[in-house]
């Protein structure tokens, strides 16, 4: 029972990081319909960045901020410098450039950093709590991520700047005929997006620990959330990140169980990915429009 | 009366095909000018080429300001409001959301708050809906919240595209009224396109006639309403 | 129109893809080419039906010239072991980059997953020689078929999905397949982490050619092979009805085309293509292992298929040429940039792969095939 109370808790925990990453995605694609494979890739290297500021001296809670300030930039400078160009273009197009962003954020992160694991600190008491169910650090994911998810939604609710951006998502056109510069407010949802990232990579480092490939489960799992929750909604996507980050742990602890019980070993860590591709695909094909999103309808 | 509005030789294009072929018209400060033709004469991109929707070649002069090479926000934010065909809400969006956006750009809240409520003031009916989504109204609620959204643009001129699309008479009634109402009392002009050639020949002082992407007729909108001829052979009643 | 074509081609693609014609209504055939002639939406160049016919030559001729390299390079010494296994290897790749070429430039779907079949063709053709002893002359249509089957049954579910959601699902796919083939009840198999080695097999019959001699052009036969069935594939009339899909679904299917089936099968034949790629991989490389079929291989294949151009036959040779020299010669290539620009560190293939991809969406969407032909056409014009 403390087990599995224990693994709920985790699940809550990494489900904050895929609720972010979920979120990040859902914000790309509300605005221009495109699914952003280079998420994971951005968050990754963002924690480099983090990393790289700590090592220059700076405190955790400064280099954050610093490293979402520059994250952010750069998602403005990808969206007006490389995806601007090619608006319009087929979704062929557009899915090639996000592979190539991922390969090239991959690829630069492990030239630049080296392939090797390095350790990433946790700015949060080792502490636990609740006779050991909850970490310390799993209690700070958590709640860094509600914190940033209010802002988010505070911004996105009360000012007019959050308005402008909901409307240029809903309605590109109508949006530029009551004045929003809708191109300005896509590199702005990119820039958000890229922040979120960096915040979730940094809250996920001191777990997975900072290597190029730290982001590959996160991200599928972060899909996994924003399909869940339905990829056109906030909301849901957050939701969905938590879901899917309880799945993921009480299938590990089911998996357990049943090898402690009968012997047999069916599925565990090992099959992390496994897992996410399952929901992926059944999401797609059972539900695509996930619990709470529109249906997507396709233009002839 | 100075013009406010002075088109010349303006052309617009869907891709390479040429939509409009090089009209002219003004429009007098604090009119209201109709543009009639059949469907497909080319009304809609005309509107859509003012206001900077569609690739368009030559002259557009608002207020004595050159702005055929403007975008669309920037048109809008000059002051040239929009309606487009179809109405385009935001239907995510609650009602007050959707008159709100037009107002993003304005720091002044007490300001937004007044022009709030001379749009419900105009129409009562929004403001019975304020918290609702705009997807729930109904098509006559969405008209007006159109309406009043480009109105939160205080704009000076309307650019108001088939305003009695698949209305009930007696909406676009009450709709066309409140139209007269802000043309004089707010001292918008309104550049109107509509297929029910009667009704805008109600509202409207000057009219246009669109055929084929060029212009074929102008005059007084009464006159053109007399002219039996002139209904019979272009306006098809 | 069908008097052009070569008979016997015809009815042997035909054959292959009996199963697409089950749905339609008996008259409807004749206008399924219509579908086909109407203006295109999609950036990929669909090369024209003559274009099409002109490649075979070229195939048969690079062929035999790719054969009497055996015999003349080989015999004088001229051409090492290595080399001929390099050699070999652009082959596979360029099987493989045609299956996916089959797939997202004639078809439409875009699948960041044909990593995964290739693992499995891999696999299947490993564990056959390896656990089985089987020949590797059977391993080979057994990888196909196994190929085929799993790639219908992957294009089914994902048939209702469009463009981001298809390309979605296949990544995720290529991204779990290397774990997915460290699961442990299939160790047994798969050898797990450690993977399978193979023995590269010896030219029959006393035939005084190396192994890797023998392979080469056993490779080259395959490709040969494989090229000569797509290309009749694509001028038959369900290869039509393939690309009548990718351009204008909805006239398609009110044509009598029945989507949903021409998908699942497409799927499948592409599958088939790059699990052929993958045995023949995996007998010439005389490993696998979870490790060589990463999403890097699913990423180096979506390079190869864009490079060379989506949707060319010919495009395929140029992407398979293209996926192996950055694979053997990205570190030398990035060392160069590296030390004649005085880059502070150190750039990966991937680096180079990204920044081609994105280079080519912006200057030559047709690819590599689609831009010479592009010039050509433009100094045909040019010329009087």
């Amino acid at each position: 029972m403390e087990q599995l109370l224990q693994q709920i808790a985790s699940g809550l925990a990494s489900g904050a990081i895929y609720a972010c990453v979920a979120l990040a995605l859902v914000m790309i694609f509300t605005a221009t319909d495109h699914l952003n494979f280079a998420q994971g890739e951005m968050a990754m290297f963002s924690t480099y960045l983090c990393w790289q500021f700590m090592q220059s001296g700076l405190g955790f809670w400064t280099a954050l901020a610093a490293t979402v300030a520059l994250s952010f930039l750069i998602g403005v400078l990808i969206e007006r410098f490389i995806l601007r160009p090619l608006a319009g273009a087929s979704v062929l197009s557009s899915v090639v450039v996000f592979i190539g962003l991922l390969a090239i954020f991959h690829s630069l992160a492990g030239g630049i950093w080296s392939h090797t694991i390095k350790q990433f600190p946790s700015p949060f008491p080792s502490t636990t709590l609740g006779a050991g169910i909850i970490g310390g650090h799993q209690i700070g994911m958590v709640a860094v991520t509600l914190v940033m998810l209010g802002l988010l939604f505070s911004f996105f609710r009360f000012t007019s700047l959050g308005l402008a951006m909901r409307a240029a998502a809903q309605n590109p056109v109508s949006a530029r005929l009551v004045g929003v510069r809708v191109d300005w407010m896509l590199a702005l949802g990119w820039g958000l997006a890229a922040a979120i990232g960096a915040v979730a990579g940094a809250m996920v480092a001191p777990v997975v620990y900072l290597e190029p490939n730290m982001m590959t489960s996160v991200l599928l799992y972060g899909f996994a959330g924003a399909l869940v929750g339905g990829i056109s909604s906030p909301g849901g996507a957050v939701f969905g990140g938590f879901l899917v980050g309880v799945i993921e742990n009480l299938v590990a602890y089911f998996g357990n169980l049943t090898e402690k019980l009968f012997g047999v070993y069916v599925i565990g860590n090992g099959e992390k990915l496994t897992v996410a591709l399952i929901i992926v695909i059944t999401i797609l094909t059972l539900k695509p429009a996930g619990l709470f999103g529109r249906v997507i309808t396709k233009r002839v | 009366m100075a013009a406010l509005l002075e088109v010349e030789g303006l052309k617009a294009y869907y891709g390479a095909s040429e939509a409009l072929h090089g009209i002219g018209f003004t429009l007098a400060q604090g009119g209201i000018t109709t543009i009639l033709g059949a469907n497909g004469a080319g009304k809609t991109t005309c509107l859509r080429a003012l206001a900077g929707m569609v690739r368009r070649l030559g002259s557009i002069r608002f207020d004595g300001r050159a702005i055929e090479r403007l975008a669309t926000e920037d048109i809008a934010r000059l002051g040239v409001a929009h309606v487009p065909e179809g109405r385009g809400t935001f239907t995510g969006l609650t009602v007050d959301e959707n008159l709100r956006v037009a107002a993003h750009t304005r720091r002044d809240a007490a300001a937004v708050r007044d022009d709030l409520e001379r749009v419900f003031a105009y129409f009562p009916r929004l403001k019975e809906r304020v918290a609702q989504q705009a997807g729930t109204l109904s098509g006559g609620e969405q008209q007006m919240l159109a309406i009043g959204r480009a109105l939160m643009l205080r704009p000076r001129l309307m650019l108001l595209d088939e305003p009695s699309f698949g209305l009930a008479p007696l909406v676009v009634q009450e709709i066309f009224r409140i139209m007269r109402r802000i043309n004089e009392e707010a001292g918008v002009s309104v550049l109107l396109v509509e297929q029910n050639a009667a009704l805008a020949l109600d509202l409207a002082s000057e009219a246009y006639v669109l055929e084929t992407g060029t212009v074929v007729l102008h005059g007084r909108a009464a006159d053109v309403k007399k002219d039996e001829g002139i209904r019979k052979s272009y306006l098809g009643y | 129109m069908a008097t052009s074509e070569p008979l016997t081609a015809s009815a042997a693609a035909a054959a292959t893809l009996a199963l697409l014609e089950g749905q339609r209504p008996a008259t409807a055939p004749e206008q399924v080419p219509a579908a086909v002639s109407l203006p295109t939406v999609t950036v990929t160049a669909a090369p024209t039906s003559d274009q099409r016919k002109r490649t075979p030559l070229w195939i048969w001729g690079a062929a035999l010239a790719a054969a009497a390299i055996v015999l003349l390079g080989g015999k004088g010494g001229l051409i090492s072991n290595f080399t001929y296994l390099q050699l070999s290897l652009v082959l596979v790749y360029a099987i493989a980059v045609l299956g996916l070429n089959l797939l997202t430039g004639f078809n439409g779907q875009i699948s960041l997953g044909h990593g995964a079949f290739f693992a499995v063709g891999a696999y299947t053709a490993a564990i056959l020689i390896d656990r089985y002893d089987v020949s590797y002359l059977l391993a080979l249509p057994a990888a196909a078929l196994v190929c085929f089957v799993a790639g219908f049954l992957f294009g089914l579910p994902a048939l209702r999905l469009e463009g981001h959601y298809l390309a979605l699902a296949t990544f995720a796919l290529a991204t779990t397949v290397p774990q997915m083939l460290k699961y442990r009840h299939i160790e047994g198999l798969t050898g797990g982490v450690q993977g399978i080695n193979l023995i590269k097999p010896d030219a029959p019959f006393g035939v005084a050619l190396s192994s890797d001699q023998w392979m080469y052009l056993v490779v080259l036969a395959m490709a040969v092979l494989m090229f000569w069935l797509a290309r009749n594939l694509l001028d038959s009339r369900p290869g039509r009805a393939l690309m009548a899909v990718r351009d204008q679904p909805l006239a398609a299917s009110t044509m009598g085309i029945d989507i949903a089936r021409t998908k699942a099968i497409t799927f499948g034949i592409s599958a088939l293509y790059v699990g052929v790629a993958g045995a023949l991989h995996a007998i010439i490389f005389e490993f696998v292992s979870p490790d060589s079929f990463r999403f890097d291989l699913s990423v180096a294949l979506l390079v190869g298929a864009v490079v060379g151009g989506i949707a060319s036959l010919p495009g395929a040779l140029i992407g398979g040429l293209f996926v192996q020299v950055i694979d053997k010669y990205a570190d030398a290539l990035t060392k160069m940039l590296t030390e004649s620009v005085h880059l502070p560190l150190e750039l990966e293939p991937w680096t180079i792969y990204g920044v081609l991809l994105i280079a080519l969406m912006y200057v030559m969407p047709g690819g590599v095939a689609g831009g010479l032909a592009g010039l050509a056409r433009r100094w045909k014009m040019r010329a009087p």
